[in-house]
């Protein structure tokens, strides 16, 4: 997981003039999101380089409309900017903490929808895995993805089940035990014992060393 | 403590709570050093199932919007340049105060949302008399002798200690404020952390003219009389 922000940071991007995208380059996620809580705006910038990609997939995926899941990503990124003096690295990495205020704006924002689309989307993500990504950047998330996807394949289906509706779908307990019918312990205990083993599972399959560690801190 | 609510980890990672059990679950957070790790645990699952999610691009001027947002938005730090005069403008102190207050504001729900609580619900309502006093207008402010920040007291002496630059508390450690009164034996006036940004401590004793506030590291749970050297110290206010 330490090379997200190692690979995304190779990303070129022509609209960003080359001086000031690369000011922070050689700094942690964690450096920048200090330099955030003084008011660097150049470092919110970086960050968003850095994990905006990924967090705005993970919009997407939830919310499946792309102003919405732009709505997430900007609200999402517009916390990090107002709460970085709170972030604390020994509790989480950096990308961790950002991804998570964008999911949770994702959520909330789900949850509003009358509409909530409920279909497997893994055709729908898979015709836009690839676009415009760089080789670098394409082959470590083609290795992420592929990684996390045999991961959840080894999950039990119930618990897969509850997870992927969850994060990905944005249901919240009580309502995926209303919509699968069965009761809510069962479904807390779901996902409690399959969050424990998918994070065996990745354990298992994590990369030896560094992916990257040219770049890595 | 409420049987099960351990298991509210997973469900609080995934995002999958309601609003209440978030809220119960956040509350618990603090006091649950168990529920901490696992959440940290969990979170680098979530961030892996985040990475694997990846969908379209954003358009291409998410990032500019994003930017011209926060350019619009008050920032969250709390000044702490050394201060060149005793008392501020009131003007001046009143809109710091008020970015401090939303600040404040904000960093605690991001607290909550980083399982950053090891200041529990006491230091919730610290930080909440603290913006009290910094959203005064006829507060004043006293440079420190020793240490970097700044106390600042409200006319009725309620009064905000801003402390940067301590490291975290040792294990079994705090931070613990005085308020020393003449020759009166020094006041137990708050506890706190320690973080490697900064400290706001609304501080539970009143400080009158001429009182110093200071600062000592003790041992967790605190003491009644200070047993180390002040590492903070400030003027008579």
């Amino acid at each position: 997981m330490e090379a997200l922000a190692a690979t995304v940071l190779a990303l070129p991007d022509s609209r960003v003039p080359w001086s000031m995208r690369r000011q922070h380059a050689h700094l942690s996620d964690e450096a920048l999101v200090a330099l955030v809580a003084r008011g660097d705006e150049s470092a919110l910038a970086e960050l968003y380089d850095r994990v905006g990609r990924v967090a705005y997939g993970l919009a997407f995926r939830v919310l499946r409309d792309e102003r919405l899941a732009e709505d997430a990503v900007q609200e999402g990124f517009l916390a990090v900017w107002r709460a970085a003096a709170a972030f604390r690295a020994e509790r989480a990495k950096a990308s961790t903490w950002i991804l998570t205020l964008v999911h949770r704006r994702a959520v909330d924002l789900v949850r509003r929808e009358e509409r909530r689309r409920t279909e497997p989307l893994a055709e729908e993500v898979a015709a836009h895995a690839g676009e415009n990504e760089t080789t670098e950047e394409a082959a470590w998330l083609r290795f992420e993805r592929e990684r996390v996807q045999v991961a959840l394949r080894r999950l039990p289906d119930v618990q897969r089940e509850a997870i992927e509706l969850a994060y990905y779908g944005g249901f919240s307990q009580s309502e995926l035990a209303e919509r699968l019918g069965v009761p809510l312990g069962t479904i807390k205990s779901r996902m409690f014992a399959g969050l424990a083993r998918l994070r065996e599972l990745l354990d298992e399959s994590a990369p030896e060393g560094s992916w990257n560690p040219e770049f890595t801190s | 403590m409420e049987p099960g609510i351990h298991k509210l980890t997973a469900g609080y990672a995934l995002d999958a709570l309601d609003a209440e059990e978030r809220r119960t679950y956040e509350a618990h957070l603090p006091d649950c050093e168990r529920c901490r790790e696992e959440l940290a645990s969990f979170w680098s699952v979530t961030e892996a199932l985040a990475v694997a999610s990846s969908g379209p691009t954003p358009s291409a001027d998410l990032r500019g919007r994003i930017l011209t947002a926060v350019r619009a938005e008050p920032q969250v730090v709390i000044p702490f340049e050394p201060p060149r005069r005793r008392r501020v403008v009131p003007a001046l102190a009143a809109a710091a105060a008020v970015a401090a207050a939303v600040a404040i504001g904000l960093g605690i729900w991001a607290a909550h949302l980083s399982s950053d609580l090891d200041g529990t619900r006491s230091a919730l309502s610290q930080t909440k008399e603290a913006a009290r006093v910094l959203a005064d207008p006829e507060a004043r402010t006293v440079a420190l002798k020793t240490g970097t920040g700044r106390l600042v007291v409200a006319p009725d002496g309620r009064a905000a200690l801003a402390v940067s630059g301590l490291d975290p508390a040792p294990a079994g450690k705090t931070y613990e404020v005085w308020v020393l009164a003449g020759k009166n034996a020094p006041v137990p006036s708050g506890l706190f952390r320690g973080r490697e940004g900064a400290d706001l401590v609304g501080l539970a004793q009143m400080v009158g003219t001429g009182d110093v506030v200071a600062v000592t590291i003790e041992r967790a749970g605190g003491v009644n009389t200070p047993t180390t050297a002040p590492i903070v110290q400030s003027r008579p206010a």
